[in-house]
């Protein structure tokens, strides 16, 4: 039985770019930014760094290939630097490269550093996916709205929301991450609209609408890993890894009718595993906060139930209630999520682990942002590919060993 | 006996009213007045000759067994390719034998009726024993003229063969003539005519009475033993100048179409045909005129076979079947006659790999997938391992066809973001009544009729169009069916 990356590494410092349509910073910029940050939080130089994981999702476009951008950029001084790219898991994919690298003992400071930058891509949302070679012949011209625009056609068919009411449900979980977006300057959108506004917004992918959708931006963000028992040479609020998880539907959903074609069965199962990996009974009781991986409202919806925080079906009851509000029981999207802080896809995983890492440390910026109670434990989520074969990463991470 | 064993037919879904161009461009023309009645029939922006060519036959093999076909030929003027056999395309979609003998005829508005008599004349020889024809037209007037009201999309089909019959082939004349009355070089995209009063009394008033009278003599038969006569023949002044003729009374003349369809070149006489045989009886005598640097005459007789193919949709299934579109500018567009803003999603084409498409041309042209001989799930593409989470048995697949499948919609959307000619993109998760699940784009409906649990077909379409390296790419798209037809 495996033991698991429970408590046997640490995160020492982060950095975050600010995110948005940063028309004149160069992917170089960002890399430095975030960088520089977390390099300073940690009180390290980059002569100490051993090893180097750069995430990166879209390299066609000025950011570049393998991990020269990253070496090139910090003048990494001739040490492992590798890329990674997973979707939109990249950012977290490149976090538990440097884990499982300091955890074996292989090294002993490892940097993780994702770094997208959309906005030259002349594309508004994302650019088209290329899925592998044959893919173009037989798919249809999916796009990431166009995909889940699908499972909330599905949603609302199976559990009997009307067109409107599944909107309204779906714009009330917009609603609360701009509201929380608002607050942070460092996130791309500021803006809060009502819910009306928001219902009747024009439509992307039927029936999403503009506001169902995240922000597609530019940022970067950066962790520095050292061994668990270590960490408290470095800091004194050292935040612990208690789980990193990845899992990847084999095109299942895709292809095979056991799919209900709403609930993401690699989040299910990520969230399962990543829950025994940290020790965690009962996560609605349990964990504090979470970032999840809102690059729709519908997504943000489901990944509520396939995390089993929501009751399968019931989501929309918690949504309601304000349970996953700042103030609420688990609040999410604290910093505006993918929806308001924006989504450069090899930073998102590690811009929320930034987020979890100040909340868990008291930390959040401006204060009236700090969850109330001490939250513990925070869980980030990721999923990317094609719905019916998502890959999904669920990490968590504590204050305390 | 060789004849008629099987017959098909398509038209599109979309129907635009003559009116509706006269409305755009009869300031520019106002002699098309004279034309301007009636409805054509517009094949969607992801239809063309070949995809239509396959919908005929579609309907054409409803129940009969693909791998008793021994030849295609496939006659259009409009064929997509002139260098590629587009008869081969069409073989490949149907999932036809590879060892068949296939032809593209094309270039003259007759090349249909030819390909007829010539796939009659293989099957008399002996050494075929069932020929497909499929014949289609999408021939394109310029804006503000004539032939762009009289011109209409369509495709007929017919399998000719010796068994089952149920028209007998009984005799054919023809007569070729190089009257320059229409035509159209490799250079050009519209057709060009001469002065249509001298078509109509030197070509089709004079050439079509010459070979009907020619026929009549070599059989020594009168216009009278006809029940019915199909005479290709768009002008309706011209028609009526040959009926005077001939002598052929008003109960014996096939209407021409012109009215619902418009004129669909080489497919024309044969859409014609399908639809007489929709309401032949057993003993009636049909004559069959093809019209087109010459004329080609065909004479037919029904046997008592004719109830059994009567369950095609047909002329007059697909002549029900119809969405007016009522807007004369996306008709430009659906023909690629006015450049639109495509953005960067429909700009960014990245190139077609050929040998991947011929590798996987099963996959790709005839929708075929695999079905697990150990769980018996049906899958797409074709799997090495099996797709079943409860399986995964390896190398233990069977081709399995999906082309002919009922599926339902699991899922859906109306993309506004993905690149489409005719906005919003619709596409979904298509589940089959008999196992296997697909992504597929959804065709010819609108994005508010869509449901969950919606019944859909499986229809190939032109899916893309990469002019700058010369390809045309076909796969199979979702049109949903009334749950009656399902």
């Amino acid at each position: 039985m495996a033991s698991g990356i429970k408590n046997k590494v640490a995160i020492i410092g982060m950095g975050c770019t600010q995110f948005g349509e940063l028309w004149d910073k160069s992917s170089e910029d960002l890399i430095v930014e975030a960088y520089k940050e977390a390099a300073e939080d940690a009180g390290i130089e980059t002569k100490d760094i051993d090893a180097a994981w750069f995430g990166s999702c879209f390299e066609e476009i000025n950011v570049g290939r393998g991990g020269i951008p990253l070496a090139r950029a910090l003048k990494l001084p001739n040490i492992p630097v590798t890329r990674v790219e997973n979707f939109c898991t990249t950012g977290t994919e490149a976090l538990r490269g440097a884990c499982y690298a300091v955890a074996s003992g292989a090294c002993e400071i490892a940097l993780a550093l994702g770094c997208e930058k959309l906005k030259d891509t002349g594309f508004g949302g994302l650019p088209d996916l290329g899925t592998g070679e044959e893919s173009k012949f037989y798919y249809p011209n999916l796009t990431a709205p166009g995909m889940f625009a699908q499972i909330a056609n599905a949603y609302f068919a199976k559990y009997g929301l009307s067109r409107e009411e599944g909107k309204r449900v779906l714009a009330r979980i917009s609603w609360k991450s701009h509201q929380n977006g608002a607050m942070n300057p460092r996130a791309h959108l500021h803006t809060t609209p009502s819910i009306d506004d928001m219902v009747n917004a024009p439509i992307i992918a039927d029936p999403l609408g503009l506001f169902d959708c995240c922000g597609v931006s530019d940022g970067a963000a950066a962790a520095i890993v050292v061994p668990a028992d270590k960490a408290k040479d470095f800091r004194p609020d050292p935040i612990y890894v208690k789980a990193l998880q990845i899992s990847l539907t084999p095109a299942t959903g895709i292809g095979h009718q056991s799919w209900d074609g709403i609930h993401l069965e690699s989040t299910r199962v990520a969230g399962l595993k990543a829950y025994e990996e940290a020790g965690i009974k009962n996560p609605r009781e349990e964990i504090n906060l979470m970032e999840l991986h809102d690059c729709f409202s519908i997504s943000e919806l489901i990944t509520y139930e396939s995390l089993q925080i929501s009751p399968m079906g019931k989501a929309r009851d918690d949504v309601e209630s304000g349970f996953y509000d700042l103030d609420g029981k688990i609040p999410c999207q604290s910093d505006g999520g993918l929806k308001c802080f924006g989504h450069p896809i090899g930073a998102s995983g590690l811009r929320m682990v930034y987020e979890v890492y100040k909340q868990l440390q008291g930390k959040a910026e401006p204060k009236e942002r700090q969850i109330k109670g001490n939250p513990r434990l925070g869980l980030t989520h990721n999923h990317g590919g094609i719905c019916g074969s998502l890959v999904c990463s669920v990490a968590i991470f504590g204050n305390e060993l | 006996m060789v004849g008629i064993t099987s017959y098909g037919a398509y038209i599109p879904r979309y129907r635009l009213k003559r009116k509706t161009i006269f409305l755009a461009m009869g300031w520019f023309n106002s002699a098309t007045a004279g034309v301007a009645r009636g409805e054509k029939a517009v094949a969607n922006y992801d239809e063309d000759s070949v995809t239509m060519a396959v919908a005929a036959a579609q309907d054409c093999l409803k129940g009969c067994v693909r791998d008793e076909i021994g030849g295609l030929f496939l006659s259009s003027t409009t064929a997509p390719y002139l260098e590629r056999q587009n008869a081969a395309i069409c073989a490949a979609a149907l999932a036809l034998r590879p060892d068949i003998r296939t032809a593209d005829f094309g270039a003259s508005l007759k090349s249909g009726t030819t390909a007829l008599i010539t796939a009659c004349d293989a099957v008399k020889a002996g050494d075929i024993k069932n020929f497909l024809v499929c014949a289609a037209d999408s021939r394109q007037g310029k804006p503000g003229s004539n032939m762009e009201h009289t011109f209409g999309d369509g495709a007929a089909a017919f399998i000719v063969g010796k068994d089952n019959v149920i028209a007998e082939l009984k005799g054919s004349y023809s007569i070729t003539s190089d009257i320059i009355d229409y035509r159209r070089t490799q250079e050009e995209k519209f057709i060009r005519g001469w002065e249509e009063r001298w078509i109509r009394d030197e070509g089709y008033m004079k050439i079509i009475p010459r070979a009907v009278n020619g026929l009549l003599e070599k059989y020594g038969l009168k216009i009278d033993d006809f029940a019915k006569v199909v005479i290709s023949c768009p002008m309706g002044g011209a028609l009526k100048g040959i009926c005077k003729k001939v002598g052929i009374a008003p109960t014996q003349l096939q209407d021409n179409l012109m009215n619902s369809v418009g004129d669909t070149g080489s497919a024309l006489p044969l859409m014609m045909l399908v639809a007489a045989l929709e309401e032949a009886k057993p003993g009636d005598k049909i004559l069959v005129v093809g019209y087109g640097n010459g004329s080609d005459v065909l004479f037919f007789e029904v046997t008592d076979q004719i109830e059994k193919a009567k369950d095609r949709i047909g002329i007059k299934g697909h002549l029900e079947q119809k969405k007016e579109l009522d807007n004369y500018a996306k008709y430009l567009v659906y023909r690629d006659l006015i450049p639109v803003e495509k953005g960067i999603r429909g700009e960014e084409t990245s190139p077609i790999r050929l040998s991947l498409m011929y590798r996987e041309g099963k996959t790709l042209t005839a929708l075929m997938g695999s079905r697990c001989k150990v769980c018996g799930t049906p899958q797409y593409p074709k799997q090495r391992v099996c797709i079943n989470p409860d399986c995964g048995a390896i190398d233990q697949m069977d081709d399995y066809y999906f082309y002919d499948r009922i599926g339902r919609i699991k899922s859906f959307t109306a993309d506004r973001l993905a690149f489409s000619i005719d906005p919003p993109a619709m596409y979904g998760l298509i589940d089959f009544d008999e196992g296997g699940r697909l992504y597929l784009d959804i065709t010819d409906c609108d994005p508010d009729s869509l449901k969950v649990g919606m019944p859909v077909r499986m229809s190939l379409r032109r899916r893309y169009g990469d002019k700058g390296r010369g390809i045309y790419a076909y796969f199979w798209k979702a049109v949903p069916v009334l749950e009656k037809n399902v």
